[in-house]
């Protein structure tokens, strides 16, 4: 439907999730196409597990939320116990490596189960972009936005601290690319999704 | 003094964002409020917007102080609003009633939450017997239910016009999905757009010397006999009857042929037109009926659409367990049509649902 | 009808007279001394008089100035609003003690914390009146009434609230606060004054309550009445100035 994705991004409160999902949407708004960017909100300010759902299409987006995603990205263990519902036989299913998982804790529906080690490369940056790395991954994945709309949309959003610390602006570049070539390695030259 | 908005700009923001600007371009002069989820960046947004262009705002002790004080900046010929959910809600319906019962042009933005009680902070529909028929009057009241974002800036602007206009409370219903989500939209001035902003008039506080050039104002509000209440209320009565014509909205679509007519309001309509679309495709007759005024009810333009489809089935669906159905059910009674439901209190429905609870009642 | 009508004030509704009130009840004491007052301070046009449900109702077109009404408890939180919306008129809120002190408070409370500019004036008759003689939150130790036929125990319904008291600690500096009793007119009708002025001259919050009178529920003849509001309740509930922005409070 007028080549519609949706996107889950789950991780521990603090991960930066909820950022990454915002940069995301804007820059597919930016681009033109309708995009719905809708947080979970639950008690907690902080803490707990954080879902952002993400919806980008060149045509009118009907409910604001899904059932299942195209592609589910949990980035925590109990980010995985928390996303099994969004899992369904066409999901491209996205975990951290950075914790053990036995496959019982995998979500039983998936159309594919992508171990990706994020934490582990973001360490090699610094843990400050680990949410950039992800939504590289996503986008790598997804392709529902164009590389050019993401680095806007990252200026956008991070400017002011860029303008601060001018080294972070190369910081989150190099995170985003890392992301995206996760992804392809992850596809091993295969398609990127679309739904 | 410079307008907030100036020609028509392109957003993408949250509901509860779009509700401040909303206000602010629909000349609305004080906001008052008191924290619930999902609505407190409404009032965030508001207290950050409102100094720029002399508006103001006051945290309230509770929510039925809120309320009330709507009712008194009204009162004074100023446009007020207050913004609530879920218990908040039902603290509020006690200065709603007020508002219902001495005509009072207050508007209030519900952004309706999980229930019963508490509830979640999330998302629901359960607020549509509330908003329509809470209170221990007669549901005088005006409520628009939004499904898209910029229907929530349309609205919203809308709602402070029809509230002074014909001068009955007036609600636009959301939730805690439209309140948190962010949408593409465009805002714009209404007067560059022919869209005409409805005068303010004091009910108190009057021009002129008492005695010289006017008599005081006594405003009612509670009877010595049941036989002037009963004048009171039948006046009410036929006062919203008479603009209720005016004031009745809904969206129709394939209702021509349908053999099923999936009705719904809010978000939802989102989620019943992607369904009816696929079920079109698939060559299932389904149509689209939506109410996008609660109150008054478009009552007979949906006995219209079935009497003209000769639909058998009509497919309610919501987030709740039957408040829509109940009034539909009350307000069709007669039709011979079966009324089925997707009942789904507190949850979201999407199109996959809609087209699958179709394809098991054909 | 008689051609000859006794002296009224000004800002009082001619049509709306003889009042309502029950023989021997203070409320038509305290609302010639706000009438009196509206008239001294010449601000019939601006005021806009709220009343509260309760006995206090019955003065709902007392006045020849602009009127309304709410529900019970609410009338605080509607003159704020109003005041808020439209700084310019004088807001005056009117209740009993079931109003202000009971289902009320906690507007009364925030309102006098945030210093409002409105004035409240506040009928203490010791119980809910226009319902048939409840239980009041100002109800003497020992008083009977309907829901305490065998009199306030204090172990069980508490003591009875000191507003003015309480509403002179949480407010800053700026507002007025005082006890008045109808069997002290002048005084009663200075307070009430100075709680408008207080309000005009935009320094605070201004609250007036006062020790009134209620025969009928009380059951007492005009004697047992004086005695009771004189001997019982203005030992209990000192009257005077608490906190005023005008000087020296008058005892």
């Amino acid at each position: 439907m007028g080549n519609l994705v949706r996107v889950a991004l789950a991780g521990e409160g603090g991960q930066g999730v909820q950022a990454a999902a915002e940069i995301l949407a804007e820059a597919a708004y930016n681009e033109g196409k309708q995009a719905i960017y809708i947080p979970n909100f639950g008690l907690e300010q902080r803490g707990g597990v954080s879902v952002a759902f993400i919806q980008v299409s060149d045509r009118r987006i009907g409910a604001p939320k899904f059932h299942k995603g195209d592609v589910v990205v949990a980035l925590s263990h109990r980010a995985v116990e928390r996303t099994h519902q969004y899992s369904g036989p066409d999901t491209v299913y996205v975990y951290d490596t950075s914790f053990q998982l036995s496959p019982e804790d995998l979500p039983p529906e998936a159309a594919r189960v992508i171990g990706i080690p994020a934490v582990e490369k973001a360490k090699e940056l610094s843990t400050r972009v680990f949410n950039i790395v992800v939504m590289g991954v996503v986008v790598g994945l997804t392709e529902m936005v164009s590389y050019e709309a993401t680095r806007k949309a990252l200026e956008h959003k991070l400017g002011y601290k860029f303008e601060k610390t001018p080294e972070l602006r190369e910081l989150n570049f190099r995170a985003l690319d890392t992301g995206i070539e996760m992804a392809r390695e992850a596809l091993k030259g295969g398609e990127v999704i679309h739904a | 003094m410079e307008k907030p908005i100036t020609g028509t700009m392109k957003a993408f923001m949250t509901g509860n964002e779009i509700v401040a600007w909303a206000a602010l371009a629909a000349q609305a002069d004080i906001m008052f409020g008191y924290p619930i989820t999902p609505q407190n960046e409404i009032m965030h947004y508001w207290t950050r917007l409102a100094p720029k262009y002399k508006r103001e705002f006051l945290q309230t002790e509770d929510e039925i102080s809120a309320g009330f004080t709507v009712c008194g900046a009204v009162q004074a010929g100023r446009k007020a609003f207050t913004a609530t959910a879920g218990p908040g809600n039902v603290l509020m319906q006690e200065p709603f009633g007020m508002a219902e019962a001495m005509r009072l042009p207050i508007v209030a933005v519900i952004q309706q939450r999980g229930g019963p009680s508490s509830g979640t902070v999330v998302y629901s529909q359960q607020e549509v017997t509330l908003t329509t028929y809470g209170g221990n009057g007669e549901g005088h009241r005006i409520v628009y239910s939004t499904s898209t974002h910029q229907e929530i800036f349309d609205y919203v602007i809308k709602a402070f016009n029809t509230a002074w206009k014909y001068r009955f409370p007036t609600f636009v219903m959301g939730d805690g999905y439209q309140a948190k989500m962010r949408e593409p939209l465009e805002i714009y001035d209404p007067e560059e757009r022919g869209l005409a902003i409805e005068p303010a008039r004091p009910l108190v506080g009057l021009p002129g010397s008492i005695g010289v050039d006017r008599e005081p104002a006594h405003l009612c509000n509670i009877y010595s006999l049941e036989e002037e209440l009963y004048e009171v209320v039948l006046e009410l009565d036929r006062a919203y009857q008479e603009i209720a014509p005016q004031v009745v909205e809904y969206e129709e679509k394939m209702c021509d042929d349908a053999e099923i007519i999936v009705l719904s309001h809010g978000v939802v309509s989102r989620a019943a037109d992607d369904a009816v679309k696929t079920l079109r495709e698939k060559g299932i007759n389904a149509g689209y009926f939506r109410h996008i005024t609660l109150r008054p009810f478009p009552a007979q333009q949906l006995r219209d659409a079935i009497k003209k489809s000769g639909a058998r089935k009509i497919l309610v669906a919501e987030s709740s367990y039957g408040q829509l159905m109940r009034l539909v059910r009350q307000e069709i009674y007669g039709e011979t049509v079966e009324i089925c439901g997707l009942l789904k209190p507190g949850v979201g429905i999407v199109d996959h649902d809609i087209f699958d609870k179709v394809k098991e009642l054909l | 009808m008689s051609a000859v009508q006794p002296a009224m004030p000004k800002s009082w509704y001619a049509p709306s007279k003889p009042h309502k009130f029950c023989p021997g009840c203070g409320h038509g004491i305290v609302l010639k001394a706000l009438g009196e007052a509206i008239d001294e301070l010449n601000i019939q046009n601006q005021t806009v008089f709220g009343c509260d449900i309760g006995c206090s109702l019955l003065s709902w077109n007392f006045f020849a100035v602009d009127s309304t009404q709410t529900h019970h408890g609410r009338t605080t939180p509607v003159m704020v609003g109003m005041k808020r919306a439209n700084p310019e008129l004088i807001c005056v809120g009117y209740m009993g003690d079931g109003g202000g002190y009971s289902i009320g408070s906690q507007h009364l409370v925030n309102s006098a914390i945030r210093n409002e500019k409105v004035t409240l004036i506040l009928v203490n008759n010791t119980n809910y009146a226009m319902t048939g003689g409840q239980l009041a939150p100002t109800t003497l130790p020992g008083q009977k009434t309907e829901t305490t036929p065998y009199g306030r125990d204090v172990e069980k319904q508490g003591y009875p609230t000191r507003g003015p008291e309480m509403i002179a600690t949480i407010t800053p500096d700026g507002a007025y606060v005082a006890r008045a009793t109808v069997s002290k007119f002048r005084q009663m009708k200075t307070f009430i004054k100075r709680a408008l002025q207080n309000q005009m001259e935009g320094n605070g919050f201004s609250f007036v309550e006062c020790l009134s009178t209620c025969p009928t529920n009380w059951r007492t003849n005009p004697q047992q009445t004086w005695d009771f509001l004189e001997d019982q309740m203005e030992s209990y509930f000192a009257v005077g100035e608490i906190k005023s922005p005008f000087g020296k409070g008058e005892k």
